[in-house]
């Protein structure tokens, strides 16, 4: 399959007050891949993010998703393609109840009443937090919270997933569950993270953001191995490369 | 326990109450909403000077707390809370009403004591029936049956939405104002001027969240409307709920079960 590919070509984006956030960014990501993205903070790594479903809009350049360029016509059909998981789950969990934030997305995009029931039932099952589907989302654990945004993008079947952070304020044994039902995904998938351990063990391929630009593009245990270049991007060697 | 701290607990513990399962709980939430709104009016219909004919209409609330099993403790407690309005609404009608209506074994009681009685049992029948029902209700449970009772769309996800982030913004402001007890050293703060700042740190910080809702939103399809899956069904059980307690609200609305009663013993 062909239609799972994002091609940024030389993206560039400014905030409106000014800061260049991204300075001709270009990569291409071709279906299955599994793709960490690293920075130090402030590099562009959010904002990077923040166009794979075009909630930002590139100044320059062009992104195309599939075969469709981004823009602000085709922005809808391309987020049913793009699950997005945000950083903080109180942020993606606004509605009162787990079944109607899962819900929330497949009712969007006008599946019958039995689809969306099976859609849920199988995104919760896959995340095993069927059982709390009629909890309120200020109930929930972080770890809980964390696995619901998930299947709440799930949910969706997007052919890409995105995460900003999917194991930020997770105790071991959740961010250890985490990583699992990760690599049991057999998507596209993108995540953003400082905890190099987690992109090691699910990605294969790392992209290294520096300042607005790609500062490296390969294989993670390469790019992971090279303390160098880390240093210099405000990361370190992954605790489990470190030989004690 | 600092006071704010307190506040966070026992708004969680209202909201821990509405998801237990007992009867009353699983009772159709706008079965609940109608009863108790047309509980709310009987009582308020009563003239000014009733006192006896409403002291009946007290089953209907020890009915829900009891069968609901929520705490009579922290039912009082909420009602102590609001109560300082009502004991001032009425607390002139003593001076200007001072006609002589009763006579309590040789005690005069003037007309203005006893609309003042009846305000304060309005008061509480009133708002104990409000409070039991956010009490047994889950608050999505009421703002479903709003939407059902067809309040626009706009209100009921305004009180979703509410709901919601309530927890979520007081847990923020809670930790804010820890984190300043802990560096002020019992002393006030620096009182007024910080809290004026953390006022004003929280409403941006609130700004910014909404931003990122709306995004997360967006980023699942968000076109303007709130669509609900989960549906309640009215049964036999909610109907016969509803009727009984509209039948013995007509009852003793009408006839002065009070005097009944008393003459019925007084017999015997």
């Amino acid at each position: 399959m062909s239609h799972h590919i994002i091609d940024f070509k030389n993206v560039h984006f400014n905030y409106p007050d000014g800061t260049e956030a991204l300075k001709g960014v270009t990569f291409r990501i071709t279906h299955g891949e599994s793709v960490g993205i690293v920075g130090a903070n402030g590099a562009g790594k959010s904002t990077l993010i923040f166009h794979m479903n075009g909630y930002l809009l590139p100044t320059k350049g062009a992104i195309i998703i599939g075969d469709v360029q981004l823009g602000k016509t085709t922005r809808n059909e391309i987020r049913k393609k793009v699950g997005v998981v945000f950083q903080d789950p109180d942020d993606q969990l606004f509605m009162p109840t787990v079944f109607d934030d899962v819900s929330f997305g497949p009712l969007n995009m006008g599946l019958t009443k039995n689809r969306v029931i099976e859609r849920v039932t199988e995104a919760l099952n896959t995340v095993g937090c069927y059982e709390l589907k009629d909890r309120p989302p200020h109930h929930l654990s972080s770890g809980q919270k964390r696995a619901v945004s998930i299947a709440t993008v799930i949910a969706m079947q997007p052919d890409i997933l995105v995460m900003d952070e999917p194991a930020a304020s997770l105790d071991p044994r959740s961010r250890r569950q985490l990583i699992e039902l990760l690599k049991e995904f057999k998507h596209t998938k993108i995540i953003a993270s400082h905890d190099l351990d987690l992109i090691l063990e699910v990605c294969k391929r790392c992209i290294v953001i520096a300042d607005g630009k790609v500062r490296a593009d390969g294989l993670t245990e390469e790019l992971l191995m090279d303390e160098k270049l880390l240093i210099e991007n405000s990361l370190e060697l992954p605790l489990s490369l470190k030989g004690r | 326990m600092p006071s704010f701290d307190k506040e966070y607990f026992n708004l969680g513990y209202l909201d821990t109450l509405s998801y237990k399962d007992t009867f009353v709980h699983r009772l159709d939430p706008r079965i609940k909403l109608v009863t108790t709104f047309i509980f709310i009016l009987f009582v308020v219909s009563f003239p000014k000077y009733e006192i006896l004919k409403m002291l009946p209409f007290f089953f209907f609330p020890v009915f829900i707390l009891s069968v609901g099993e929520i705490p009579l403790k922290f039912i009082l407690k909420k009602l102590l809370i609001a109560s300082p309005f009502a004991l001032f609404v009425g607390i002139f009608n003593p001076f200007f009403d001072t006609a002589a209506m009763y006579n309590f074994y040789g005690i005069p009681i003037s007309g203005g004591w006893v609309s003042y009685l009846s305000i304060i049992i309005k008061f509480i029948l009133t708002v104990t029936a409000a409070l039991l029902l956010v009490a047994t209700t889950s608050f999505p449970g009421v703002c479903l049956a709003l939407k059902k009772l067809k309040v626009p769309n706009v209100f009921v996800v305004q009180l979703l939405f509410l709901y919601r982030y309530m927890f979520v913004l007081t847990a923020e402001t809670m930790r804010i104002i820890r984190a300043r007890n802990m560096r002020s050293f019992g002393k006030k703060g620096r009182g007024m001027k910080t809290l004026i700042s953390i006022i004003g740190v929280l409403f941006v910080r609130t700004v910014e969240r909404s931003e990122r809702i709306y995004q997360a939103m967006c980023s699942r399809g968000f076109d303007g409307e709130i669509r609900l899956l989960t549906s309640y069904k009215i049964g036999f059980v909610d109907i016969s709920f509803a009727i009984t307690a509209i039948t013995v609200f007509i009852i003793f609305r009408g006839y002065d079960v009070t005097k009944t009663l008393g003459e019925l013993i007084t017999k015997t």
